[in-house]
């Protein structure tokens, strides 16, 4: 395939994204079917031409034509053919590229499978979808042409920066994209919803399947980039608060919230004003995080390719998308008609508290994110915030928050009997001072002992209430194992999901307490035949030797940690890539189920044959993992609810004639 | 128990405060967008040594070489001190920058052979060449502590006065040197 065939895909493409904004938001306006069926084939059609300049873009990465500056910049034929991929989207035009197709394939998917939803509704959300792609397409078009040619094409590419070489960053854009846009069409249904001015119980409906897969994905995404910057960046650390580490985090925060708040809109038809809002806001908080990382405005060691004049581009678009759909709730929400009603003890209120305990966290990340800026902009001097801050405020906001997730899943809608429930917790009290004793008694009573403790506590009470409350449901222990089995099979996949990822998220609070708490580290200079012990391992340093990598030279070092019987080899690299010349490191780690040995080789060899050795031993760091996995997979199952796939929600006659525009 | 109940969905001014609140960021990002376009560094803490006078050093020569650093080699024109060490592999992919530098211009670079076995400086040097004008040893870090260095390699610009003016973190790269580095020291010398 030939560049120049992506960029003139990529050129029609964007008229035609017009079209699907334009033509079918005036036949909803005029209830003129013709005009609003022209929404789905322009959407199929807008698939079809951005996967061709996609195509056409991979192609010529794969295929190292040089030609295209892009490839150029970005790539070299020593490099294996899976970062040749990714790096289609290691830099800023391919990942611009990758984002308008993502978007483009959701949008095609509304109107391949998107039959139930009534024609004005499906009209106006296709539209507003192509709307968010027409300004991303002129983005791309006017500042961040990804086929632009070289004239004469040079022998050899620059090759891609090396610590994006790598598999868990290989998959982490793509994952941060499907997220992120994937709220995009919870935000071009909520400014359609605004535009009838009817939101109620089938809309929530259609709205939760995109804003769970959304989350699932955002919620690996960020999962491996996590774990990339554990184990790339050689510190033994898993999140740092980098702005740019905050710019996903945030919109996984609302989209938390917007998760939860339309089940509330789905089944009590409350909050409708307020998950609107969350829906404009989480998409509003991704595009934000592209203009953060995009623009250069902030620093960060994840930033790449920060130019000021598209910064101006994406906050113009940024300010039409975000100020356009805020004004239009501003105009319509106090429209909208009043929800149900609830006590103060009910579901509805333990979701509307949840939802508190998740935008109050979100706005003080976002706080400590954009400080320095505003304290710049009002000319309080530079300053910047780190994580001391955040630990403070984001904690003892998430405390209560997971004490009231366990209650709050076996919560009555309407009214509910906190006493009642608390009687059904008993078991779970009962863990949860058991685990905190066993903990004390093997670590100690230091506060970090006390504080790592507690936090395993508190995850032993969000794990072990999720679990009495699967139980309740499907009456484990209590009837005949058939019954059992007939209730579990009976049970929507929604209960199940949910079930799974609040107890991966209790896995995941044990691997952020335990391995804060419980951390050891020593560092070292050490010759070869010297030993060290770290939390019980004996770690001998057996020396170090040059090797030659495919697009690197590497100085491996080989060391060998013994605990009791067998021996466990480690090989930490110190890799010097050599287009472009960078150094990276790779840290040796040894997984041991529930903790993990970290040994990275520093500076060296001194005239006597030293290496700098940081060895660490990171406990309970693989739950982060198994934690996150298990949140995304409970997403999933939550997915797979026979709800969203069959029979897809008819929506009750209107009471009255919705309002016009 | 009360039952909580709103008479409408949300009241018009507080639909309205999203909008404000996204409209004062908006123009708080604007200002900033065009600082930076201004030329303003966009790094969030600049050394905090930037535009004062260069710490108080005086640092011993390597073997063979007949002077170290000190203070006073920094006040008499503009000048570069390099932070480096034998045992730096990024030090090692500057060098030839350094040496084209050195060959190529009139402006002093001076060196800090940070954390390193004077002998193995000496040999790092022997084999892959020497760009520097004045070279102090520093190997417990005092100068490096003074200097505020986060890592090698590590450049400073210094004024005729002494005074720093630029900070550089990690290798020079040619096209820092020739958008950066080699404009300011030529406007530091008028």
């Amino acid at each position: 395939m030939n560049p120049e065939l992506g960029l003139f895909a990529l050129a029609l493409a964007l008229p035609v994204a017009l079209v699907q904004s334009i033509v079918p938001l005036i036949g909803a306006q005029r209830r003129d079917a013709a005009l609003m069926a022209v929404a789905g084939p322009a959407a199929l059609a807008q698939m079809l031409l951005i996967g061709t300049a996609f195509a056409a873009l991979t192609q010529a990465f794969i295929a190292s034509d040089f030609s295209v500056m892009n490839v150029y910049q970005n790539s070299h034929t020593a490099k294996p053919l899976l970062y040749k991929i990714s790096g289609v989207w290691g830099n800023h035009e391919g990942s611009l590229l990758l984002w308008v197709s993502i978007l483009a394939v959701f949008g095609a998917a509304v109107a391949a499978f998107g039959d139930g939803l009534p024609d004005r509704l499906k009209a106006r959300a296709l539209a507003v979808q192509g709307l968010i792609g027409a300004g991303f397409l002129s983005f791309i078009l006017f500042t961040s042409n990804p086929f632009l040619r070289i004239d004469p094409a040079p022998v050899q590419g620059m090759g891609l920066n090396p610590l994006l070489q790598d598999p868990g960053l290989a998959f982490h854009p793509p994952m941060l994209y499907l997220g992120y846009v994937g709220f995009s069409m919870a935000f071009s249904f909520a400014v359609a919803a605004l535009l009838e001015g009817r939101v109620d119980a089938a809309w929530a409906r259609w709205v939760r399947p995109w804003t769970l897969a959304a989350w699932s994905f955002l919620t690996v995404g960020i999962g491996l980039g996590s774990w990339w910057a554990y184990y790339e960046l050689g510190w033994g650390g898993w999140w740092f608060w980098d702005p740019v580490e905050n710019a996903s985090f945030i919109p996984w925060l609302t989209g938390t919230a917007l998760l939860h708040s339309a089940i509330v809109v789905e089944k009590r038809e409350a909050l409708k004003s307020w998950t609107i809002l969350l829906a404009i806001i989480t998409f509003s908080l991704s595009l934000l995080g592209t203009f953060l990382v995009r623009s250069g405005i902030l620093t960060s060691v994840h930033a790449f390719a920060a130019d000021p004049t598209r910064g101006v581009f994406v906050l113009v678009l940024l300010a039409i998308a975000v100020g356009g759909s805020l004004t239009l709730y501003a105009i319509r929400a106090p429209t909208l008609e009043p929800g149900g009603l609830f006590a103060p003890v009910s579901r509805e209120s333990g979701l509307l508290i949840n939802n508190l305990f998740l935008t109050t966290a979100a706005a003080t990340v976002l706080l400590g994110t954009l400080y320095p800026l505003i304290a710049e902009a009002l000319e309080l001097g530079k300053l910047s915030v780190g994580a001391p801050y955040f630990n403070t405020v984001f904690i003892p906001l998430m405390v209560p928050m997971v004490l009231l997730m366990g209650i709050g899943p076996m919560m009555a809608w309407k009214r509910s009997d906190l006493a009642g429930i608390l009687g059904r917790l008993k078991g779970a009290l009962a863990a949860v001072a058991i685990v905190f004793a066993i903990a004390l008694a093997m670590s100690g009573v230091a506060i970090v002992d006390i504080a790592g403790a507690a936090g395993i506590a508190l995850a032993t009470w969000l794990f072990s209430s999720s679990f009495i409350e699967w139980a309740g449901r499907v009456r484990l222990f209590k009837g005949a194992p058939t019954d059992t089995w007939r209730r579990v099979r009976a049970l929507p996949r929604a209960s199940h999901g949910m079930t799974v990822a609040h107890m991966g998220m209790a896995i995941l609070i044990v691997g952020v307490s335990g391995s804060s708490a419980w951390k050891q580290e020593n560092i070292l200079t050490m010759a070869a035949g010297e030993k060290v012990t770290v939390a019980g391992y004996e770690i001998t340093f057996n020396g170090a030797e040059l090797i030659q990598g495919p697009n690197y030279e590497s100085l491996q070092g080989t060391f060998s940690a013994k605990r009791g019987g067998s021996s466990i080899p480690l090989t930490p690299e110190r890799r010097v890539y050599d287009q472009p010349v960078q150094q990276t490191t790779e840290a040796a780690i040894h997984t041991a189920f529930w903790a993990d040995l970290y040994v990275v080789l520093g500076d060296g060899p001194t005239a006597d044959g030293r290496y700098v050795v940081r060895a660490y031993f990171e406990p309970f760091v693989p739950f982060l993992w198994y934690g996150i996995l298990m949140m995304g997979f409970g997403g999933v199952i939550s997915l797979s609810d026979r709800r969203h796939r069959i029979g897809a929600p008819r929506r009750a006659p209107a009471a009255a004639e919705p309002a016009e525009v | 128990m009360a039952e909580v109940e709103t008479k409408r969905s949300v009241g018009r001014w507080t639909a309205i405060l999203p909008v404000i609140v996204v409209a004062l960021l908006v123009g708080a990002f604007a200002k900033r967008l065009m600082d930076v376009e201004g030329g303003q560094d966009p790094s969030l803490v600049p050394s905090v040594l930037l535009n004062t006078p260069a710490p108080n050093i005086d640092l011993p020569p390597l073997p063979d070489r007949g002077a170290g650093l000190a203070t006073a080699d920094l006040k008499k024109e503009v000048s570069l001190v390099n932070i480096w060490g034998s045992w730096c592999i990024a030090c090692l992919s500057e060098h030839p920058l350094l040496m084209d530098v050195a060959g190529q211009n009139d402006i002093p670079l001076h060196g800090i052979a940070w954390r390193d076995d004077p002998t193995a400086s000496v040999r790092w040097l022997a084999r892959n060449g020497d760009p520097y004008d004045l070279i102090g040893q520093d190997p417990v870090s005092e100068a490096a502590i003074a200097f505020g260095v986060t890592g090698a390699p590590e450049t400073f610009v210094v004024d005729a006065d002494g005074i720093i003016r630029y900070k550089h973190i990690g290798p020079i790269t040619p096209d820092v040197w020739t958008n950066t580095i080699a404009p300011l020291v030529e406007q530091l010398r008028q």
